[in-house]
């Protein structure tokens, strides 16, 4: 199966050859390397930007201003700060304009920790974003997701901030992207750039089948009843690992993926609070002004008197970073024994 | 504090102007609707009817001209706009009728730039490639570059303008236009104009920039430059032909410094009074037409009064008009396909 990084290489490959992209850009983005994390080797409309941030993000906007479709990166999302004046306004373009203008453009960036990136390549970037109305923000838990996400932000009219989980872009997939190879190894043959010289060296590309993953729709991918765990990026696959071993001990987990930070799926999120009674939010940004507070808050308000117990938030500590050594990192953000921590105590808690 | 200099115009004798009569009379005419215009938006604001006002009276010379030479159309085979929020003097001289920036004024639903949702002088027309106006400083300059890019890919001579003041070239956002401009083998046909007015709101540039001429920070990246006197229509015109006809045939870019007044002083914020102390550039003019034999003193005073009672009996109409729903909120907050 596809890592996550060939997975976002191989919609990105298919969004030029058939959804419009115009300009695959940022830092790095074009030959020789294709990004820092390989995600854009050998596309051909990939190139090298200026070391500028604020001109990247301008750029795209002018591109999709006159009718092009670009996909720009922020190589890392601890970067994209500077810039945030320019997303405000390229999520408010249609707004202030009255309708008049509209910018189909995707930025996307690393986000998270999991790296060991010390503290300018371990921010999380998730609730920042989600207060920027105008976008949407989508972020993928696994390869087949980040292929269909990736395709849903090509194909979108206005500004969608593709956010990658940076520990999981290495991580290979469990189901299979229509078109991709079965054998691991011929992909990687066929569109993984060699070492060394690459002058020379031009992918192969596997005939990829569309595959869309609305934007605005999360994915239920464990089913319980004592307690409902939604979750995003990178924690997502901590919160399964979770819920398989609380199953062993017979807590009957339900674990959503929401996928797309907004719009949310707040009906699949309802649907199932009303059925286990009790919610966690999990996600790693944080956890002052987080977004899984936003959702606690909107359960307290639309689910009160269905809930058995007060909706949980489990996030990243309130520092102004995360620091390089190993119990540092893992001190800050929430690691496997913290979910299942959270997810007993959450399950345990009665009216 | 240092007080700017008054900019001095030269009085040509008869037969002296290097333009023809109708572009001097059309000129003329512009400039005076402009002024009209945003004399009447002051007017709208010191009567209640509007919450603040910014604008550019006193770039009328360099700004109409700028206005008459753009190739208006929409989409890349056309020039794109990048303004700041001086620049009604563009948009009248491209076609635009007043009462849109007095709608925008009295923030009514019917203002066709923003439906009532920004402040005056924050346009935005997509039919002519006018992207919106903000009230950030400079971020245009970042944005210019992706309109150039498309131009330059979809072939032909259209070129992308971007205009900003004297004081904004401070932020970061100017140096990222002039880098991505020129990145060797990918230049640009950019025009990047700077107004110079000396101020930044009150502080004066001297006490914060030592490069009086802006446009020099042009060279160091290969670009053709100029500083001009864009108190002057004429001069505006002829140099505006020049740089623009070398953008859009050598697909390159242009740094272009203007010289100008502020003569209501930064926005509605300062008070918005009239500023004696510089040059008035349309009084300069109509001295050199009147000396030259273009147009006479009564036919000028024709023309505002023709201009005032069409601006007055707009903002007569539009005081009248309603403000958007509060609903209508959100609308347009994503774009659907129609």
């Amino acid at each position: 199966m596809a890592n996550m990084a060939q997975a976002i290489r191989m919609a990105l490959h298919y969004a030029e050859e058939n959804l419009g992209v115009t300009d695959v850009f940022g830092e790095d983005t074009g030959a020789p390397l294709g990004g820092v994390f390989t995600c854009t080797q050998g596309l051909k409309t990939a190139w090298n930007s200026p070391l500028d941030e604020r001109g990247i993000i301008g750029c795209a906007m002018g591109l999709a201003f006159a009718g092009q479709r670009p996909v720009a990166e922020i190589q890392f999302v601890d970067y994209i700060f500077n810039t945030v004046d320019l997303l405000k306004l390229a999520g408010n373009t249609c707004w202030s304009s009255n309708g008049d203008w509209h910018l189909p453009m995707v930025v996307r960036s690393p986000a998270g920790s999991g790296i060991r990136g010390s503290i300018y390549h371990s921010h999380s970037f998730d609730s920042w974003a989600t207060r920027l109305a105008g976008w949407k923000i989508v972020m993928p838990s696994n390869p087949l997701d980040a292929y269909g996400l990736l395709l849903a932000a090509c194909k979108e009219e206005n500004p969608v901030l593709y956010l990658e989980p940076k520990a999981l872009l290495r991580i290979k997939g469990e189901e299979r992207i229509p078109g991709e190879p079965a054998d691991d190894k011929q992909l990687s043959k066929m569109i993984d750039a060699p070492l060394g010289d690459r002058s020379q060296w031009k992918p192969q590309w596997p005939a990829l089948e569309a595959y869309v993953v609305p934007i605005g729709k999360g994915k239920t991918v464990r089913e319980g009843d004592a307690l409902t765990v939604v979750s995003w990026g990178r924690l997502l696959p901590i919160c399964v690992k979770a819920a398989d071993q609380l199953k062993e001990v017979g807590l009957s987990v339900e674990v959503i993926d929401l996928r797309s930070l907004w719009p949310y799926d707040w009906e699949l999120v309802k649907g199932s609070i009303q059925k286990t009674r009790r919610v966690l939010f999990v996600n790693e940004d944080t956890e002052v002004t987080n977004f899984g507070e936003h959702l606690a808050r909107r359960t307290t308000d639309e689910l009160f008197y269905e809930l058995w117990a007060p909706p949980r938030v489990l996030a990243g500590k309130h520092l102004p970073g995360i620091g390089l050594a190993d119990p540092l990192e893992m001190a800050s953000v929430p690691q496997l024994k913290d979910v299942l921590e959270a997810m007993r105590h959450a399950a345990s808690l009665q009216p | 504090m240092s007080r700017p200099q008054p900019k001095l115009v030269k009085t040509d004798k008869a037969g002296e102007l290097p333009l023809d009569r109708a572009l001097l009379v059309q000129m003329h005419e512009l400039m005076v609707k402009s002024r009209v215009l945003e004399e009447r938006l002051i007017q709208m604001y010191k009567q209640g009817h509007g919450y603040f006002w910014i604008g550019g009276p006193g770039e009328e010379a360099f700004n109409v001209p700028l206005g008459m030479l753009v190739k208006k159309g929409r989409g890349p085979a056309y020039d794109f706009l990048h303004f700041h929020y001086r620049q009604s003097a563009t948009l009248m001289a491209m076609g635009e009728d007043t009462v849109g920036a007095l709608r925008q004024m009295k923030n009514t639903a019917s203002d066709p730039y923003s439906g009532g949702r920004n402040f005056a002088g924050h346009f935005s027309k997509s039919a002519w490639n006018i992207v919106p106006v903000s009230s950030p400083i400079e971020v245009q300059y970042a944005m210019a570059p992706g309109t150039a890019l498309a131009q330059k890919r979809h072939g032909g001579d259209a070129i992308t303008i971007v205009t900003g003041g004297d004081a904004g070239t401070a932020e970061g956002d100017f140096a990222s236009c002039l880098v991505w401009s020129t990145r060797p083998g990918n230049e640009l046909p950019v025009l990047m104009v700077v107004t110079h007015n000396t101020w930044g709101i009150s502080t004066a540039s001297d006490t914060q920039q030592a490069n009086r001429d802006i446009s020099e920070r042009g060279r160091a990246f290969g670009m053709k430059t100029k500083r001009i006197n864009g108190n002057d229509p004429v001069e505006s015109y002829l140099e505006l032909q020049e740089a623009m006809a070398y953008v859009r045939k050598e697909r390159k870019p242009f740094l272009l410094q203007a010289d100008v007044s502020r003569l209501y002083g930064h926005s509605s914020a300062s008070g918005a009074n009239f500023v004696n102390a510089e040059v008035d550039c349309l009084a300069a003019f109509e001295q050199r037409l009147e000396g030259a034999g273009v147009l006479s003193r009564a036919e000028m005073d024709e023309v505002r009064k023709r201009w005032t009672e069409h601006v007055a009996a707009e903002a007569r109409q539009v005081v009248q008009e309603p403000p958007p729903d509060g609903e209508s909120v959100w609308n347009h907050v994503f774009w659907e396909k129609a």
